[in-house]
Formats: structure tokens, C-alpha cells, sequence
């Protein structure tokens, strides 16, 4: 029996690359996982005219996966415009490392994350501020995207883990069609309230479970 | 893979059988196969119950046991099962309270867990930053509905070894059972039961190089315990199935030839890797008690880096461990040993844990220490973390 990652993830964790910092990058973020504890720093530098990236770095405090991914979603944006970077999904960054086991997807989406808050961060600095927007179901859809379940290694949102969102006077409350005795119920709870405790309307995030 | 050149540290997970543990087993599926239910039948039967009875008698002595009897299980998870829930539904009707760590294997915190939804009240007594529990508090977390008192002897992942003499007294004084889980605690440590106020016990030996799939609890009343299985009426009644006669043999070979002097030699390989480690390595917090530690646990973090990444930079140098990161947990959630002492997710992030067992040399720890030098600093190369950051 092997270790249950591909040759590809394993190579770039053994060998990744892109890995250091860019001296007074365009755009920078670091976006860190409730889930696991992992960290990833994303460094970008964008040519002004094109506003394509013409250079990307990263460090990561992460696992075998998250080192892995943060080496591939790098070398897949470099050269590309900030648009086509947006673009960017967690689930092709997993085909390019030949695939990853269910419960180490949300690595990978950390890694994404990471990119996308730099190119955020990038726009920020050149002005482009966005309004506030108030917290809607909509936009807990929205945030709630990247949710991984490690049971499945599917998005939370659209996989029915999701039974219902409620939004009242700052209050979220949360329902997911699972029970709460399973092995992994508190880690989506705890990267879910993180996700959302942070909303500038935002009072109290409360999470059941039912089946 | 040559699995012989490897270096296995993660004894305290489960050790190397020894060959005379092998050798007494291999009798007891060729040649000596009856059971010892089969008494009124057979001959075969006879001599299996005679071979178990004597790992019994030998159990006994060596814990000094003068009342109760000795309960053959299948392992550690079984045994305290068994103690926690048999002894919950028998006295139920006094009292529905436990008290017990949060530092405790899974097999007796999962039961909690599982007695809180039924209804049970479960207190969790505190412990220190080196996984000492806080003997003040548990005293006054005692009530009038308090039925038991369930402390590990000894840590599975920081190794931390609780005063099970003392805890044993506060029980006793207040009418309170006790049971302490010593799967990682005897025979390393001895363990009196005409000195030591324990009603409840759980032994395993696969982790003093005995057969996997077999342990034992010892239990002062029968009275205060009913079975969770039911079945046939082996064991005192207590535990139904068939008995694992050669398992049982092997469980007794390996306490006969457990000898302290192979405990010393893991000490000292111990205490030998620690001060590389600390020499060699900056930036590291020793998790692990110095006094009152097992011999063969060394739990230690490195910062700023991640422990799987270790563990498989490690495992690829041929070198097998553990880390208490929850990248490595099963439930994505870092270790709750580390988190209960009060250490950060941070530190849970780069513990790793050095389990050491009597087939390890001085060579493979010289080794270990170099391979880990050269993969913690590749490794914090590539981390966005440092010293005063």
C-alpha cells in the first residue's frame, strides 16, 4: 500500500514550487483554516498596463496538500490576467495534483482562498473599494462556498449538508442535515462560525445539527 | 519498502511482538486449540482453561491482587468500555454523575460523551501544562451523585503519569469507584492493589510487546459492574465469548519476560535524543513532562512548521511517527490532549511524538535526530512564519 497521495502531490511537496516572499509585492494575503490550522501567504506582482501577474510566491505552515497545492495554483496563474486568475477553481487545481483524498480537499481550497484574497488585496490598494454589502442569505451562500465536507470532499453548499440558513436582526442560525456525532461535525461548525463571525452586521453565528 | 531498515518510534501505539511471546502463542493454535468453557466436556478444554487461569494467577501477583478477579477482554478499548458503562447502567439508580479527564484516550471519552446524551452528568477535572490533573479541583467536583471516577495512569501522547495513589485515596474517602485506564501504565509502573485504592483497571499488552486484540481490567467487586455484551457465560459473567486462548498465553509471556532493565535502556535512549534535540534544533517546546514521564514518550514541537509535514518528510527518510497536528487527526481536530493542557493550536500544529521501545539502538536515534534537522529546516524555509512573528 502507498500513502494515499498521487505521485504529483508528493513530488511538489517534496520539491515545491514558487515558495518565498516578493519584496514590496502589488498584492498580499494570508488566509489560514479553522479546519486544520494550516497557513498560506500568497505574494503577487502585477504589471499596471496588462494587469496580468507577472510574478507569484508563497509560504506556506501547512500539510503535505496544502504545500502541494499552493506550488500548483501558483504556476497555474503566473502570466495570466488578474480575470483569468479569478477563475481559478479549487476543483481544477485538485485534477492538476491528480486528485487528493476527501479530507484533505479543504487544503486546496485554502490555497485558492489565499490567491484570490491577494488579488483582492491588490485591487483594494489601486482604490477599487467595495460598498458594504448586508448579510443575506445570499451572500452566506456565497461565503459558505468553500466549505468543504471531509466526509464527501464536497462544498457544504449545493451537496444538501446545508438544511437551512436563517437570518434575524445580526443573528445567523445555521442547520446542517448531519448529526452531531459525527467525526467531523465540529471542525465544519468551527469554519463555518469563523467564516461569518467576522461580518460587520453580524451578532452571533449558531450552528445545529439535525437528521 | 524494506520495512526492517526502518526506524519505528511510534511505540506507543502498539510495539513489536517478542519472539518468545510468538513462540508460547504459535503452542496455542497447533497443538492446544480446546477452550475453557469446554471443562465438562473435554480433556482439550481442560488444559486451555488451566494455561488461562495461570496468566490469571500470574496477573494477579504480579498486581498484588488479594480480592476481585481479573476479566480477560480484547484490548484496551473494550476494557474500558466495559468498566465505564457497566458500572454506569449498575448504579444509575445512586447516581448519575462521572468524573473524568479531558486528557483520556478516545475509548473513554467517546463512552462520556455517549453517557451524556443518555442522561449522565460528566465533569471534566483540569489539568496542568504538563497534563498533571488538579487533585483540588477533582475533590470538589465530587458530589452525593458521583458514581465514578475514570483517570488514566499513564498519557498516551504526552506521557504525563498521574499520582493514581492519590486520586485512588480522594475517591475512597468521598465512597467514589475508581477506575484508572494504565493501558501505557503497567508494567512500566507498578501497580499495588492492597496499597492502592483502585476498584477499576484496564492492562493491554500490546503496547509491552504482547499480542494486539486481548487485554484484561481488573474489578475489586463484582457487585459494582454489570456485562454490555450479552452472550455465553465466560468470565465470570461479566464478559461473554469465546475466551482468545492464545492471545491470553501471549499476554502472559510478555509480562513474564518484561524486565526493567530494558526500561532503563528506553529511558536513557529518551533522555539521549531529548538533549540532541534540544543541542541541535532552535525553537522548540518539550511537551512532555521531564518528571513523572514514561520512559518511552517524548512529545516535542516544532514551530512554525506543520506536523504531517514532518511526520511524511520523516516517514519517506524511513523513520515512522506521530503528530498531534490536525491535518494528521481523523476528525480534523489537533490534538485535545495538547489543547486541554493549554497549549495553542499553534503548538498542537508542530508536535510530534517519540515513542520508544527495547528493539531501538543509540545508532537509530543519531539518525533520527540528523534526518530531523535537515527536514524541520527545509521546512521552516518554506514557512511564512518566524522567531518574534
Amino acid at each position: 500500500m502507498s500513502l494515499p497521495y498521487s505521485k504529483k502531490v508528493i513530488e511538489l511537496f517534496l520539491n515545491p514550487k514558487n515558495v518565498g516572499e516578493i519584496e514590496n509585492p502589488d498584492g498580499v494575503a494570508t488566509e489560514g483554516s479553522p479546519a486544520c490550522g494550516d497557513m498560506v501567504t500568497v505574494y503577487l506582482k502585477v504589471d499596471k498596463e496588462s494587469l496580468k501577474i507577472v510574478d507569484v510566491k508563497f509560504k506556506s505552515f501547512g500539510c503535505a496538500s496544502n504545500i502541494a497545492t499552493a506550488s500548483i495554483v501558483t504556476e497555474m496563474v503566473k502570466g495570466k490576467t488578474l480575470d483569468e486568475a479569478k477563475n481559478v477553481t479549487w476543483k481544477e487545481v485538485i485534477e492538476e495534483v491528480g486528485g487528493l483524498p476527501p479530507v484533505k480537499i479543504h487544503c486546496s481550497v485554502l490555497a485558492v482562498d489565499a490567491l484570490q484574497a491577494a488579488i483582492i488585496n491588490y485591487e483594494e490598494r489601486m482604490g477599487i473599494q467595495k460598498e458594504k454589502e448586508p448579510t443575506d442569505e445570499n451572500l452566506i451562500r456565497k461565503r459558505l462556498r468553500h466549505v468543504i465536507d471531509p466526509n464527501t470532499g464536497k462544498e457544504i453548499i449545493g451537496s444538501n449538508v446545508v438544511k437551512k440558513i436563517e437570518v434575524n436582526d445580526g443573528v445567523i442560525n445555521i442547520i446542517l442535515n448531519m448529526e452531531e456525532e459525527n467525526q467531523f461535525a465540529n471542525s465544519i461548525k468551527e469554519e463555518i462560525i469563523e467564516k461569518l463571525k467576522y461580518r460587520w452586521d453580524i451578532k452571533e453565528v449558531n450552528i445545529n445539527f439535525e437528521r | 519498502m524494506e520495512i526492517n531498515k526502518r526506524i519505528y518510534l511510534d511505540n506507543a501505539t502498539t510495539t513489536r511482538v517478542d519472539d518468545e511471546v510468538i513462540k508460547e502463542m504459535e503452542i496455542y493454535y497447533k497443538d492446544i486449540y480446546g477452550v475453557p468453557s469446554s471443562i465438562f466436556s473435554h480433556k482439550d478444554g481442560l488444559i486451555a482453561k488451566e494455561a488461562i487461569e495461570k496468566v490469571r494467577n500470574l496477573l494477579s501477583q504480579r498486581l498484588n491482587k488479594k480480592e476481585g478477579e481479573i476479566i480477560f477482554t480484547s484490548g484496551g478499548t473494550e476494557s474500558n468500555n466495559l468498566i465505564i458503562k457497566g458500572v454506569a447502567y449498575k448504579l444509575q439508580e445512586k447516581g448519575k454523575h462521572i468524573i473524568t479527564s479531558p486528557i483520556e484516550h478516545l475509548s473513554v471519552l467517546n463512552v462520556m460523551k455517549n453517557l451524556e446524551r443518555e442522561g449522565f452528568e460528566i465533569s471534566y477535572v483540569p489539568v496542568d501544562e504538563h497534563g498533571f490533573v488538579d487533585l483540588t479541583k477533582l475533590k470538589k467536583l465530587i458530589k452525593k451523585e458521583t458514581i465514578l471516577i475514570s483517570i488514566q495512569h499513564v498519557n498516551q501522547e504526552v506521557g504525563t503519569v498521574q499520582n493514581i495513589e492519590e486520586i485512588g485515596k480522594i475517591a475512597k474517602e468521598s465512597k467514589v469507584l475508581f477506575h484508572t485506564d494504565s493501558s501505557l501504565g503497567f508494567p512500566y509502573f507498578d501497580i499495588d492493589l492492597e496499597k492502592m485504592d483502585i476498584n477499576f483497571l484496564t492492562i493491554t499488552p500490546h503496547k509491552f510487546y504482547g499480542p494486539k486484540g486481548v487485554g484484561a481490567i481488573y474489578v475489586r467487586d463484582l457487585n459494582k459492574i454489570k456485562p454490555i455484551l450479552n452472550g455465553g457465560y465466560n468470565e465470570f459473567n461479566l464478559r461473554p465469548g469465546t475466551e482468545n486462548v492464545p492471545s491470553i498465553m501471549g499476554f502472559g509471556k510478555a509480562i513474564e519476560i518484561f524486565n526493567k532493565e530494558d526500561v532503563k535502556k528506553i529511558e536513557n535512549l529518551k533522555k539521549y535524543l531529548l538533549a540532541r534535540i534540544v543541542k541541535e534544533i532552535e525553537d522548540i517546546r518539550i511537551n512532555s513532562p521531564i518528571e513523572n514521564s514514561h520512559p518511552g514518550i517524548l512529545n516535542i514541537t516544532f514551530f512554525y512548521i506543520e506536523g504531517e509535514s514532518i511526520v511524511l518528510r520523516m516517514d519517506m527518510l524511513g523513520v515512522s511517527l506521530i503528530t498531534g497536528s490536525a491535518c494528521f487527526s481523523k476528525s480534523l481536530e489537533a490534538s485535545h490532549v495538547l489543547l486541554a493542557m493549554g497549549l495553542s493550536h499553534e503548538i498542537a500544529h508542530g508536535s510530534i511524538r517519540f515513542s520508544l521501545s527495547k528493539y531501538n539502538t543509540k545508532e537509530e536515534m543519531d539518525y533520527v535526530v540528523d534526518s530531523l534537522k535537515e527536514t524541520v529546516k527545509i521546512l521552516r524555509d518554506l514557512s511564512p512564519l518566524k522567531k518574534e512573528n
